[in-house]
């Protein structure tokens, strides 16, 4: 599986998800600056945590209109897989390759803790060796991470089983709509989420949790 | 000509600032405060002289960047 990460000015996180892809994937993953064309021919486009263009307007509203996303949406309309992290699932939002936008906290607090998720969905190349169910703990660390869509979107997403992780009842740290955590597109080839699967790929960091999700990857995109 | 745009939440959609500032209000004396929703100005300067233009131009910036229509409305002021 060969990979790219975009970075952004403020990324802050595309370094952590360069480390995980190296771990999975035995190569050093394409980092792509925002402002080139074309991304290089891969099977994963990630899209980082961070804080990119200082969360100006909205967060990732900039982000979504730079130059490299012409191409991002192009190659995620071929197919390619693509995997927004925390601020990348704002920019996938605001690009309009996912439905629904991040909302402020419901609390105005900016959370940053470990939350119990709900594996919601294993159908994806992202969840597959995950089982519909597992419960695992990833961190999140944002301030704008309240999932928002319209009823009409909603029904779809969960019609659709797109909604593939979900905060585990009583563990919602942002107050997200039906408790959602990371959606799928129509296609089933782009992932937004909020929490952090980076960051919990090495036990010494605090857990392992987010290993099947690059395991998965690598056995699909493979 | 100058141009401001107004961006506000639509109704529906909860506004934990707009919420903050009226508890801030009630806790200053303001008792009449009722519901408080929080917005932006943007203010443009527009090389267009003519305001039908100028005002199609604002709306496609308004549908395409200035404004997410998922949760957003806006309004559009010429002066």
């Amino acid at each position: 599986m060969k990979a790219a990460v975009i970075v952004f000015p403020a990324s802050n996180c595309d370094r952590d998800a360069a480390t995980a892809l190296e771990y999975f994937t035995g190569t050093k993953p394409a980092m792509v600056w925002h402002g080139e064309s074309d991304v290089p021919d891969v099977d994963l486009i990630v899209l980082p945590g961070g804080f990119s263009y200082g969360d100006y307007l909205r967060c990732g509203a900039m982000a979504a209109h730079s130059r490299i996303m012409r191409d991002i949406k192009k190659k995620a309309d071929e197919g390619v897989a693509v995997l927004g992290i925390c601020n990348g699932f704002q920019i996938l939002a605001e690009s309009g390759l996912l439905p629904g936008t991040l909302l402020r906290n419901a609390d105005l607090k900016f959370v940053c803790r470990p939350v119990n998720l709900v594996v919601e969905e294993s159908q994806s190349a992202f969840t597959r060796k995950y089982s519909t169910g597992d419960h695992v703990r990833f961190p999140v660390a944002h301030g704008e991470g309240n999932y928002f869509a319209d009823d009409e979107t909603l029904k779809r997403l969960e019609g659709e089983g797109r909604v593939a992780f979900r905060y585990a009842n009583g563990d919602n740290p942002n107050g997200s709509i039906r408790n959602i955590a990371g959606i799928l597109n129509e296609k089933r080839n782009v992932l937004g989420m909020m929490p952090h699967p980076e960051r919990v790929c090495d036990a010494m960091l605090g857990g392992t949790d987010g290993r099947p999700l690059f395991e998965s990857l690598v056995e699909a995109l493979t | 000509m100058k141009a401001r745009v107004f961006v506000t939440l639509k109704n529906g959609v909860l506004d934990p600032q707009g919420k903050a500032i009226g508890n801030a209000l009630h806790n200053l004396g303001f008792a009449s405060v009722g519901d408080v929703r929080q917005g932006k100005v943007i203010e443009i300067e527009l090389g267009e002289s003519d305001s039908t233009r100028a005002k199609a131009q604002l709306k496609d910036m308004c549908e395409k960047l200035l404004a997410n229509t998922v949760i957003e409305k806006y309004e559009i002021e010429l002066r």
